[in-house]
């Protein structure tokens, strides 16, 4: 009778039911932000999680973000080269990599990496303390799970991620600068001169902002898969894959959005 | 009529145990999940210093009735009332300040697998800002009362089910709440193991005076709460000999009172606290310990509510079929 029942649901109805589940998640995923940043403000403070979450996200994260940051710049010099050696440019190289890698690549890439990295190991890791009811004992025994578990890693990647997106833009710098004096002969002086001169503070501005945003979704849909893991060690692997596949879609979608934003507001 | 043991210093305004006055009450509880009605108006109240034993086929709603009794879930209509505070419409701030006041022993345990026994334990104390050493004193009081203080800075992956139960209590009990919640605390555990693990629960209820839920399928588990007691003066469980009707004859070798010769013969004398202690010792002293009443679930309804003796006298033929699978 009940499979009858169910076959019998006329297909709006169950479109319906689906756009409702979807707009309540992002009513959830909104509360839950909003919680967690709320918490920074109101005691209790965790402060030493959240420098025990900085280290993993921001020391830990460090080597891989320095080495595809190093390369990242190299190729994109290599890529630039050919087409400014067409006019004759090359001068011009250290301009291109500087504004790439400030305004869009560093920040965008360095964001896909935490969250290839940081996502994955944060939904997986509260996921799993869903599932074996650890975040039930936490709140039985009188602590906020939100308090203790989400905020601490909110405010570490939003911390770090800054920091490191500023390391991926000098390593990256530092790569392109390599390729360039090997590939085009372009002296030291030349290239950095051209690069520095070439960001003004509107690029700065651009490119240390995004990811702050960057990191506020990263770690918030992180933590919001985590904390909604259902269907055990499967549910994992899911939210798992749903955080990191998440994030970085809705990072690159607001991207877009920030970088007209940030260029209408400076005029560019 | 018992008196739960006053709980630690300053319970503010979860403190008050009213002699006489229900610590636990629901009234027409009911919730469902997915179309399926879990609870379909569950109506029973739980004195200070009762045990009140859940039992019931998986399924029959006993976790959660005991995840709302601490607010870890709300109903869907009808009142949760504990310590006369209306746990369903409790902001979850709130909650999470009642929780303090609560233990609650989870299935599995829940141990934090990234923390020593040791943190885990003096999880509860960290966070109420409880000075490092007696933080460190109050552990190493609960993990002797369980026997396992030679696992204090062993991780919880290291230890086996019956040792991580046993984290689990004095995890629950390091703070001496006055509540105490078990969910299932002997499902898959081997008898003796069982055994061990009543025995702690019989002595955190004979020696702290807890008001207790306990979730279980295992039948033998009420008649052991039911037909014991921890007797202080010889460290030992004896059977308890009152006639109030309470304590009924064990009929199979499941019934054997928990510890023999076991685990708690060899325990040292347990010293939760100085106060308490002398507190706990005149209940047992007075003979007036907790009584035990079992409280049958069937279908997401109460089936059975009285003492165990009369379970296990009753004619009923679920209840003797449900007695016979689940010994």
């Amino acid at each position: 009778m009940a499979d009858e029942k169910e076959e019998l649901e006329p297909l709006p109805s169950v479109l319906a039911d689906g756009l409702k589940r979807q707009v309540l998640a992002v009513q959830d995923y909104a509360k839950l932000s909003f919680e967690s940043i709320s918490n920074a403000f109101t005691p209790p403070f965790y402060w030493a999680d959240t420098l025990e979450q900085m280290d993993v996200i921001g020391v830990g994260s460090l080597p891989i973000i320095v080495l595809t940051g190093f390369f990242i710049g190299g190729v994109l010099v290599l890529q630039t080269a050919a087409q400014f050696e067409r006019f004759g440019e090359t001068a011009l190289t250290g301009d291109a990599v500087a504004l790439a890698l400030v305004r869009e690549l560093g920040p965008a890439i360095t964001a896909l990496l935490v969250a290839g990295r940081n996502a994955s190991g944060i939904a997986s890791e509260i996921g799993s303390m869903v599932v074996t009811e650890q975040v039930d004992a936490m709140r039985a025994l009188g602590t906020d799970p939100i308090r203790k578990l989400m905020t601490p890693r909110v405010l570490a990647t939003v911390a770090m991620l800054p920091l490191l997106t500023a390391v991926s833009d000098f390593v990256g710098l530092i790569g392109g600068f390599l390729v360039a004096y090997f590939t085009l002969r372009l002296g030291a002086v030349q290239f950095w001169t051209r690069a520095i001169h070439a960001l003004d503070f509107g690029d700065l501005v651009q490119g240390f902002a995004k990811p702050f945003v960057f990191a506020f979704i990263i770690s918030t849909v992180a933590c919001f898969m985590g904390l909604r893991v259902k269907g055990g060690t499967q549910g994992v692997g899911r939210a798992t894959t749903s955080a990191v596949v998440i994030s970085s879609v809705i990072l690159l979608v607001t991207d877009t959005f920030i970088t007209r934003l940030l260029l209408w507001a400076f005029h560019k | 009529m018992t008196r739960a043991v006053p709980p630690a210093e300053s319970r503010g305004q979860f403190s008050e145990l009213v002699p006489g006055e229900p610590v636990i009450s629901f009234k027409d509880v009911r919730i469902g999940f997915d179309d399926r009605e879990v609870l379909q108006g569950i109506s029973f109240e739980t004195l200070p210093g009762e045990t009140k034993v859940l039992l019931g086929e998986g399924g029959s709603g006993k976790t959660v009735i005991m995840k709302l009794a601490a607010g870890l879930m709300r109903p869907d209509s009808g009142t949760v009332t504990v310590m006369g505070h209306d746990i369903g419409a409790m902001p979850e701030n709130e909650l999470l300040q009642f929780r303090r006041h609560i233990g609650f022993v989870f299935q599995e345990g829940a141990l934090f697998d990234s923390m020593t026994v040791s943190e885990n334990v003096s999880f509860r104390l960290d966070e109420e800002g409880v000075d490092e050493a007696e933080a460190d004193k109050r552990v190493h009081e609960a993990l002797r009362f369980v026997e396992m203080e030679p696992a204090i800075e062993r991780f919880p992956g290291e230890l086996s089910g019956g040792m991580r139960r046993r984290v689990s209590i004095a995890r629950a009990l390091v703070d001496h709440p006055p509540i105490v919640f078990y969910d299932s605390p002997t499902a898959g555990l081997d008898p003796v193991t069982c055994q061990t693990i009543m025995s702690l629960i019989l002595r955190g209820r004979d020696l702290q005076g807890v008001t207790s839920l306990l979730a279980t399928q295992r039948v033998q588990d009420a008649f052991s709460l039911a037909n014991f007691r921890f007797d202080k003066s010889t460290n030992r469980i004896v059977r308890d000999k009152r006639e109030n009707g309470n304590a009924a004859q064990p009929t199979n070798q499941a019934q054997r009172p928990p510890v023999q010769g076991g685990a708690l013969k060899q325990a040292p004398t347990p010293t939760i606290s100085k106060g308490r202690d002398g507190e706990a010792a005149s209940i047992v002293e007075n003979g007036a310990i907790s009584p035990t009443n079992v409280l049958v679930l069937r279908e997401g309804k109460i089936y059975f509510e009285g003492p165990a003796d009369e379970l296990l006298r009753t004619s009923d033929a679920y209840l003797k079929e449900f007695l016979a699978s689940a010994r």
